[in-house]
């Protein structure tokens, strides 16, 4: 492991009390405050707390199974915390008066009567809530499915599923969006319009709330980030704050004297890893920090570079220890996992 | 796909500071209702059956009068006769119940109903009130629909009954009733069970195992349980000259309350459930 950052919770408060005064008066926003989900023998989401602002489009990422999408139901009154709160501008959802105009929510594509067409399945939630006729055909056009407004919905395909469950988030023209695995079933151009869709909505002042298990896909999108990993708070922040912050800065050396040198630079404090290619990671000293320490007891570098990790990668090191159920490493093989054996825990 | 879409509306200025409205929340479940097809279907089996067995039976009793018995004549009961059907009604009336509630579980429209109507009191509220009256409606139609069909192809010299007659009325008129009110019970166990296979073997359970249990059971026991089933509430109220084996009935409209009385228990646990479970 090179970085076992654990963001405190210090640290998010401290975030959203800057964040709060540099926004405006009356920031719209999500309030989570130490929720809990406890099941029969495991506990979902653990004292979970994050803000999410208006104006940007907020990523919520972790592994599957670490709790996002209990999360986003919590969120949306659907399931009630064991503890902790979850508000919309300061209302729990239960407090709104007419939840759609409020907010909206995609959190699975395929809860739909499959009997029931499009249009219908729309209606019924505009009528509950006095949202016009009209707008159900608007938004299905804006989600371009118009034309099969009257097909049953049984019949529809995954991504034709996706877009109708995104129109029904965006049938009351609510403030606030939540997003669960949008992009799941979409084909490219599809993709390519929910990306847009996102950024278009938070440039409009919404509040977008995305959640993905892929970060790939949050970079692209996304201008903050929520990380969580079985069901615990692991990053919030900017995105690129998080691979600033959260993503492993280490420095690659090689040494023919590489033992000698690794057992030096854990004395003083670093954390090393010796690679499957033979080349040490260090993290916790800097580049010319290294090369001193190297210089002074007389050892030979042939290497010393820093490393900046990949954001998917920073996002695995993060991970890892709350990846839920994770494939066996296959012996020699190439990849983030094979790459450790450290020789020394000295970090925390 | 143009990507200069903008996602805004012109929704009306009242927007935020409204609640959802009742009237509002029976629309949308009403809406719900009718656009699955399964409905229909419900609806046309219910009418089959009730206005098939109506007519069955009148053509069958008007071709063998001749042959029945002295006790058999005596016995026989035109308005009962023509409500037979009401008992096969009662389990189809029962599954429309239950997929007012078990298919928003099957399908995860649970959570598009919730999320528009927060209030689970609300949603609950507009379930019962639109099973209430489709089921008053659709209940009383057939109820009478099947009496006069049956009446009209029983030919004399079988006896008929005419709603002027004390009693036949009720029978008719509370034949209906009973039908709403299984309704509603079925709508609180699918409440209840969250499940469609799960309510359907409950409720038949219910209305026709449970009777077949009872009668094996000592007569010390299945005698004073008898009466209190809701198979034989159900033909208590659609018989005018009641004759039952030789356990005692609950008067027709005593009947009715203790049926009202399990609908509501069955109601009011699935809705205190339904409040407290997630969804």
């Amino acid at each position: 492991m090179i970085v076992t950052t654990r963001v405190d919770q210090t640290f998010i408060h401290h975030r959203r009390r800057v964040t709060l005064a540099a926004g405006h008066e009356g920031d719209r926003m999500i309030e989570v405050r130490g929720i809990t989900k406890r099941y029969k023998d495991t506990t979902a989401v653990s004292d979970l707390s994050f803000d999410v602002h208006e104006g940007v489009v907020t990523g919520f990422l972790g592994p599957n199974g670490s709790g996002k999408s209990t999360t986003m139901r919590m969120i949306m009154g659907l399931d009630a915390p064991d503890e902790g709160t979850a508000t919309i501008d300061g209302v729990a959802y239960h407090g709104l008066g007419l939840p759609l105009r409020e907010v909206g929510a995609l959190l699975e594509a395929r809860a739909i009567h499959p009997g029931r067409s499009a249009f219908q399945h729309l209606w019924f939630m505009a009528q509950t809530n006095d949202i016009p006729r009209s707008r159900v055909s608007e938004v299905l056009e804006m989600v371009g499915l118009r034309e099969v407004a009257q097909r049953r919905v049984g019949k529809f395909s995954l991504g034709m599923g996706q877009r109708l469950g995104i129109a029904a988030a965006l049938l009351g023209d609510p403030p606030t969006l939540l997003f669960d695995e949008p992009i799941n079933g979409l084909d490219p151009e599809g993709i390519l319009w929910v990306r847009n869709l996102l950024k278009g909505l938070a440039l409009e002042g919404r509040t977008v709330f995305v959640s993905s298990h892929l970060m790939s896909e949050m970079a692209l999108t996304a201008d903050q980030l929520v990380v969580i990993g079985r069901g615990r708070l692991i990053s919030a922040g900017s995105v690129s704050d998080f691979i600033a912050e959260s993503s492993g800065q280490f420095v690659r050396v090689r040494s023919p004297q590489g033992d000698g040198l690794a057992a030096l630079l854990v004395q003083r404090g670093a954390h090393v890893v010796r690679e499957s290619d033979g080349s040490f990671s260090v993290s916790g000293l800097d580049a010319p920090a290294i090369g001193t320490i190297a210089g002074e007891a007389g050892l030979h570098l042939h290497e010393l570079s820093p490393q900046m990790a990949s954001l998917e990668e920073a996002f695995m090191e993060l991970t890892r220890d709350s990846v839920e159920y994770r494939g066996h490493d296959v012996a020699g093989a190439s990849g983030v996992d094979a790459r450790t054996t450290p020789l020394t825990e000295t970090r925390k | 796909m143009s990507t200069d879409l903008t996602y805004t509306s012109h929704l009306t200025a009242t927007s935020s500071h409204g609640r959802v409205r009742t009237r509002s929340a029976v629309k949308g479940e009403w809406t719900k209702l009718r656009s699955v097809r399964s409905t229909a279907w419900t609806l046309l089996t219910l009418a089959v059956l009730t206005l098939g067995v109506a007519a069955i039976a009148g053509v069958a009793v008007s071709g063998s009068w001749t042959t029945m018995s002295t006790v058999e004549r005596l016995s026989f009961d035109p308005t009962a006769l023509s409500l037979r059907g009401m008992l096969f009604g009662q389990l189809v009336v029962g599954v429309l119940g239950i997929l007012v509630m078990s298919a928003e579980y099957t399908t995860g429209t649970i959570r598009s109903t919730l999320m528009a109507v927060s209030s689970r009191t609300k949603v609950m509220f507009a379930k019962i009130a639109v099973m209430t009256v489709l089921g008053l409606v659709v209940s009383e139609v057939l109820s009478f629909g099947a009496f006069w069909l049956g009446q009209a192809l029983l030919r004399s010299p079988a006896p008929h009954a005419s709603l002027s007659q004390p009693g036949v009325l009720r029978a008719v008129a509370g034949g209906g009733l009973v039908l709403m009110v299984l309704g509603l019970v079925a709508l609180g166990l699918a409440t209840i069970l969250r499940n469609t296979a799960g309510a359907i073997t409950a409720y038949v359970g219910i209305l026709l195992v449970l009777p077949i249990i009872v009668q094996a059971l000592p007569s010390s026991i299945s005698q004073p349980v008898t009466k209190y089933l809701p198979f034989h509430i159900s033909d208590a109220m659609t018989s005018v000259t009641h004759v039952l084996g030789n356990s005692p009935s609950l008067s027709p409209w005593v009947g009715f309350a203790v049926l009202c009385g399990y609908a509501a228990a069955a109601l009011g646990v699935g809705t205190w459930l339904f409040i407290r479970r997630d969804a």
